[in-house]
């Protein structure tokens, strides 16, 4: 479980990143942090595993303030995914998925046993282990980045727009393979996104976020879509726009389509 | 051909006393550049002081410093340690640069996600960002190795042996294979080192060399060669 209480964050240059931030993430959730650049929510995450320490406030997991322990140890015990996968180019996917796994101490052949089943878990297949980074595609190597977040068996797991830099074919899988992964490990993740949509796919919690982390709303998916707290997060996610707003329309062959306001067919209604 | 069958033992013991003087001269200069390449990549305000202070030792004329390092060191004037002080110095004023561009073209995201996964310090330079560098510093340290070969010779005008002795000799004595013999040891020894050094780096580093699937990204195997240009 993390819990930010009253966190401020204000770098050298003055400028005020995050501004008096209270929440709880409770444990097991996939709580999603989403707002636009600039809003804080990277830095807020970054608190977590003391990669940024507050100016003011505290940040705990399981009810121990971050700031009291060793930011090495720390960051060892709680996995991250960073946009463009992070991976380390000039070490192979096996040895980048067991790089904490050696960190702590595991021997050399149960690290790669190791990293080889994370790689059955994220869906990569075996004979890749030999690669190095530059020679997967985008999707395989943000696989690479999850299996290496997760190999350590980590409780807390932070994304930091992991999915941003791949094609919509290849994101909607991987999001669809972190809710699957979720459920199956029950690991509390942290997920930080610009693109709400990822937020409303992903997301048991979100939390829209506005310049200097100011919560605009926090809910589920649907408290957002049906009831949008101010005009920032009807204009965040497009509600003012109509692009969630879909009407009724039968097709020739007797069909119920939902079309949105420009016409476009969003899908079929399933009675 | 014939003085070059007669005189065997003298050209191998001139290529062993070259090898033995321009060796561990390349060897300290990168030892000596590390940190300091580290240091002017680490702390911006050393990196222009410590770049500027190196290049221009470049700029020192060898054959003086050659007079003036016994007297430095005290070191008599016909020792090879002078040669192997002054060579060092030559060779980290080319290395510096080359070790501290390496260091700043480690890709950050590498080196955060380095530290997110909880590498500390002393670790993370030697497992990441060392080996991410190096590229850049073997680039570095071909044209040192080149370099330093071909500048030993100038220590045989002093007399100090190396396959320098071998034209200055020659020279002397007017015998033409013996010149020839200096000079095409002299470079078959440096590119010798210079592929050994090339092999070494794809033993060591076999990720610079595969193809990339994404041909925009950036690739580490191109920056950083720099020019030699020998001081005489």
């Amino acid at each position: 479980m993390i819990s930010y209480g009253s966190v401020t964050k204000r770098f050298r240059d003055g400028t005020v990143a995050v501004d008096d931030f209270s929440l709880s993430v409770p444990r097991g959730s996939l709580t999603v942090l989403a707002g636009s650049s600039g809003c804080g929510k990277t830095t807020l995450m970054r608190m977590v595993n003391r990669m940024v320490d507050p100016s003011e406030g505290r940040v705990a997991v399981d009810g121990q303030d971050v700031a009291g322990q060793d930011p090495v140890a720390l960051r060892r015990r709680i996995g991250y995914v960073m946009q463009n996968s992070g991976l380390l180019p000039h070490r192979t996917v096996g040895q980048n998925i067991a790089t904490v796994p050696r960190l702590t101490g595991m021997d050399r052949s149960a690290a790669r046993r190791k990293a080889a089943d994370m790689m059955d878990l994220v869906g990569l297949a075996p004979e890749l282990a030999n690669r190095y980074p530059a020679q997967l595609s985008g999707g395989q190597q943000q696989r690479v980045g999850v299996a290496r977040g997760l190999a350590a068996d980590p409780e807390i797991l932070l994304m930091d727009e992991p999915f941003g830099a791949v094609d919509p074919l290849v994101r909607a899988d991987l999001q669809r393979q972190l809710v699957e992964l979720h459920h199956q490990l029950g690991t509390t993740i942290l997920f930080v996104t610009h693109d709400m949509d990822e937020a409303l796919t992903l997301g048991d919690h979100i939390v829209l976020l506005q310049a200097g982390a100011r919560i605009a709303q926090q809910g589920t998916p649907k408290d957002f879509v049906s009831a949008p707290a101010s005009d920032f997060v009807r204009d965040f996610l497009g509600l003012d726009r109509g692009q969630r707003t879909l009407r009724r329309e039968t097709a020739a062959d007797g069909s119920v389509l939902l079309v949105d306001p420009h016409g476009r067919p969003a899908g079929v209604l399933a009675e | 051909m014939s003085w070059i069958l007669n005189n065997l033992p003298l050209i191998l013991d001139r290529l062993w006393a070259h090898v033995a003087t321009s060796l561990p001269a390349i060897v300290l200069a990168l030892l000596i550049s590390l940190p300091l390449g580290w240091l002017a990549h680490r702390y911006r305000p050393l990196n222009g002081p410590v770049l500027t202070g190196a290049g221009l030792m470049y700029a020192l004329p060898s054959l003086p410093l050659f007079i003036v390092l016994p007297v430095l060191i005290g070191t008599g004037v016909r020792d090879a340690v002078n040669v192997v002080v002054a060579l060092t110095l030559y060779g980290v004023a080319l290395m510096v640069r080359s070790v501290s561009d390496g260091l700043d073209g480690i890709p950050p995201e590498a080196r955060s996600a380095a530290t997110a996964l909880g590498y500390r310090p002393l670790r993370r330079f030697l497992a990441v960002d060392l080996p991410l560098a190096g590229p850049v510093i073997l680039s570095g340290l071909r044209v040192v190795a080149v370099s330093t070969v071909s500048l030993c010779t100038v220590g045989a005008v002093l007399g100090i042996p190396s396959l320098g002795l071998l034209f200055t000799d020659g020279f002397q004595r007017g015998i033409l294979a013996q010149i020839l013999t200096g000079i095409v040891l002299t470079v078959a020894l440096a590119l010798a080192l210079d592929r050994l050094l090339v092999l070494t780096g794809r033993l060591l580093m076999p990720w610079a060399r595969t193809p990339s699937r994404r041909t925009s990204r950036r690739s580490h195997r191109a920056g950083g060669v720099e020019r030699a240009v020998t001081p005489s």
